[in-house]
């Protein structure tokens, strides 16, 4: 799921992707935004618990991004997570059956929505402490230079950990010991109800990268190939000249903070929200492709249908998968010698 | 064995540890070129070179997450605070992330590091250097918390927490560091099993737990009882408080009947307090006087030399309190 296409694959096309690569990104895309939609719809009938966050909107960021990656590579993020550990290619049965809090889950039910971790696609967790994951993600950037490896992580986070300690600490180590860590700032304009301009004092966070003598751009974050892009670019150098690099994707999320805020609609218009779905990333990306000729409406519609199947068997499966079971309530807290 | 101090044992330990496993490495405030603020990490900048003994800037969240995330994919770190107190800077790295990850991912990853750490009071250094927060840490389900009080522990420990799995809270002390003692030097079974007391001292009338530097005087004091008041007590350094040997405590308690429990942490929600309730929950019928406790003043600690001097326990204190559990009430 995370090939990175080469160069002539690329330019093949003089669009940017290949037909094959295009329908994946579509494809991913869609599972995404159907995965949050039947979450939203499983968190309604009280079949979902605490807290959920989603990414509706949000979803060229995760695609473009993985993209540009090598399975080997690392993900690191923070509570609204779905998209990025989608994208990574993790099993959307188990994602949600963790959603669930079911024995199948990822984490067999411990860690939940804002917590999702999976080893086999090396996506590291799902951290819902606002920045706290910042500084992890350096310390894997430690280990890969520290073992002389050629891996990369991705580390997402919102605007909303921007004015967090933690960002300018973790933004200084990567720079200071020359990490492979790439900084993929979520810039979806609201930290739960507050704004950038209410939070920031520099707003065009990725300035932030000059200060710290870091490579930045920022990129349109509902264009995938946009994305995908700019993180080709920062994945290239940062492999070959071991330092970080920082984008910020301008993008913005549909739904409200959490499902207890639906709209939200207290800190924001309708118009601006209905304003910024015009420029919907699924749908930029369906006309674009089309209008390339690189897919049909049949391929499309196969796409979705596809998707729409693969979403049909996770809610099923965690349906069907039971309850964790009263006796791991005490296990992995530790390792055991 | 060989005779040396506490930290030139804890030196041997990461040396050792360095040589033994190349995953291993230091990281914090000053551990390299300056040989770290207490020397503990004298020369091995020198031995190992910068990749494995790293100098962080002052940002302790920074670099603990450095710590987590290279523990979860695989190396051990032995991350330096360079004061007990400013291991608060990165409470929530340790507590929300080192302790929790293990537990929520299910065991999908590991967070193998060790958080070294000296407190206490005694040399005028006012509240925000001078503090034992033992019980913050004890109270969080995912770390382990050691706390050595002679220099053969210290290395020992120092050891089993490396090889250990677990994130480990290592807590030293600074008037510890000169202390010396003997320590085995062949690097083979010098490796303390986490969760086993040390009975410092035999005694059949009065059970007296002590740590770090406490346990020296719970030792000190035992010896005043002995010569001046003909109370023979048994003495126990506990060494990990998590793992706890409460087996240990318990059997001695059934022995003495008495019971009382030194540190230099706060009264409220402490250590004693934790061992206290555990002793009259699971001896009760054995006690033939309250726990008695022994415990740091509850109060930021104060800059002045006499004033310090009598916020955190010396001999006369516990003396008193062992005598107190002789004395009907």
């Amino acid at each position: 799921m995370a090939k990175t296409l080469t160069r002539s694959e690329a330019s093949s096309s003089g669009f940017g992707v290949d037909a094959e690569a295009a329908k994946r990104l579509l494809s991913e895309m869609i599972l995404i935004r159907r995965f949050e939609e039947k979450a939203a719809e499983a968190y309604a009938l009280g079949k979902i618990g605490g807290f959920l966050h989603l990414y509706i909107g949000e979803e060229a960021v995760a695609v473009g991004a993985t993209s540009a990656l090598r399975p080997d590579d690392y993900a690191i993020s923070a509570y609204r997570e779905h998209g990025h550990c989608l994208a990574k290619g993790s099993d959307p049965k188990r994602m949600m059956a963790e959603l669930y809090g079911r024995r199948d889950g990822l984490s067999k039910g411990k860690g939940g929505s804002m917590h999702l971790f999976d080893r086999t696609t090396n996506f590291l967790g799902g951290h819902a402490i606002v920045g706290a994951h910042l500084p992890i993600a350096v310390g894997v950037g430690f280990a890969i230079k520290y073992r002389g490896g050629d891996q990369v992580i991705v580390c997402y986070f919102g605007d909303g950990a921007v004015p967090e300690g933690e960002f300018h600490e973790a933004m200084n180590l990567a720079a200071l010991w020359k990490l492979p860590v790439i900084f993929l700032c979520e810039n979806n304009r609201y930290a739960m109800g507050t704004s950038v301009e209410r939070a920031l004092a520099q707003t065009e966070i990725w300035k932030f990268g000059q200060t710290y003598g870091i490579p930045a751009e920022k990129v349109d974050g509902m264009d995938v190939l946009a994305v995908r892009e700019a993180v080709s670019r920062a994945v290239a150098r940062t492999r070959q000249q071991k330092t970080p690099a920082l984008i910020e994707a301008d993008t913005y999320r549909y739904r409200g903070h959490s499902m207890r805020d639906p709209a939200g609609a207290v800190y924001r218009t309708k118009e601006e929200v209905e304003r910024e779905k015009l420029r919907d990333p699924i749908v930029l990306f369906r006309d674009k492709i089309l209008g390339a000729g690189l897919l049909t409406e049949a391929d499309i519609r196969a796409v979705e249908k596809d998707v729409n199947d693969r979403m049909d068997e996770a809610v099923a499966f965690a349906d069907a998968s039971p309850e964790p079971p009263g006796e791991w309530l005490f296990t992995d807290i530790y390792k055991e010698a | 064995m060989a005779v040396m101090t506490y930290r030139e044992a804890l030196n041997m330990a990461l040396r050792e540890e360095m040589h033994r496993d190349p995953s291993v490495f230091l990281i914090g405030e000053e551990v390299g070129l300056y040989e770290g603020a207490y020397k503990v990490t004298q020369g091995l900048l020198k031995e190992f070179g910068a990749q494995r003994v790293v100098d962080t800037p002052i940002a302790e969240s920074g670099f603990t997450g450095v710590g987590i995330g290279a523990a979860m994919v695989g190396l051990r770190p032995v991350v330096e605070m360079m004061t007990f107190n400013f291991a608060l800077l990165a409470l929530d790295q340790i507590v929300n992330h080192a302790a929790a990850i293990p537990y929520m991912f299910n065991g999908q990853a590991r967070v193998p590091m060790v958080i070294r750490m000296p407190g206490g009071g005694g040399h005028q250094l006012g509240p925000t250097h001078s503090h034992s927060f033992e019980a913050l840490f004890l109270q969080v389900p995912g770390l382990l918390v050691a706390c050595p009080s002679t220099p053969a522990d210290g290395k020992a420990l120092l050891k089993a927490a490396i090889r250990d799995d677990n994130p480990v809270i290592f807590i030293e002390h600074e008037s510890l560091y000169g202390v010396r003692g003997e320590v085995a030097d062949n690097g083979v079974d010098d490796v303390l099993r986490f969760g086993e007391a040390a009975v410092r001292r035999e005694g059949g009338d009065v059970t007296i737990i002590g740590l770090l530097k406490m346990a020296h005087v719970a030792e000190d004091a035992a010896r005043t009882l002995s010569h001046e008041h003909r109370v023979e007590a048994e003495v126990i350094d506990p060494r990990t408080l998590r793992p706890l040997d409460l087996d240990t405590i318990l059997a001695s308690v059934r022995k003495t009947n008495r019971c009382v429990i030194v540190e230099e942490g706060w009264p409220h929600g402490g250590v004693g307090a934790n061992i206290a309730a555990l002793v009259q929950e699971q001896a009760f019928d054995d006690l033939d006087a309250p726990v008695g406790r022994v415990t740091g003043a509850d109060l930021p600690m104060p800059y002045s030399k006499p004033l310090e001097q009598i916020a955190f326990p010396h001999e006369p204190q516990v003396v008193e309190a062992v005598l107190a559990t002789f004395r009907d009430p």
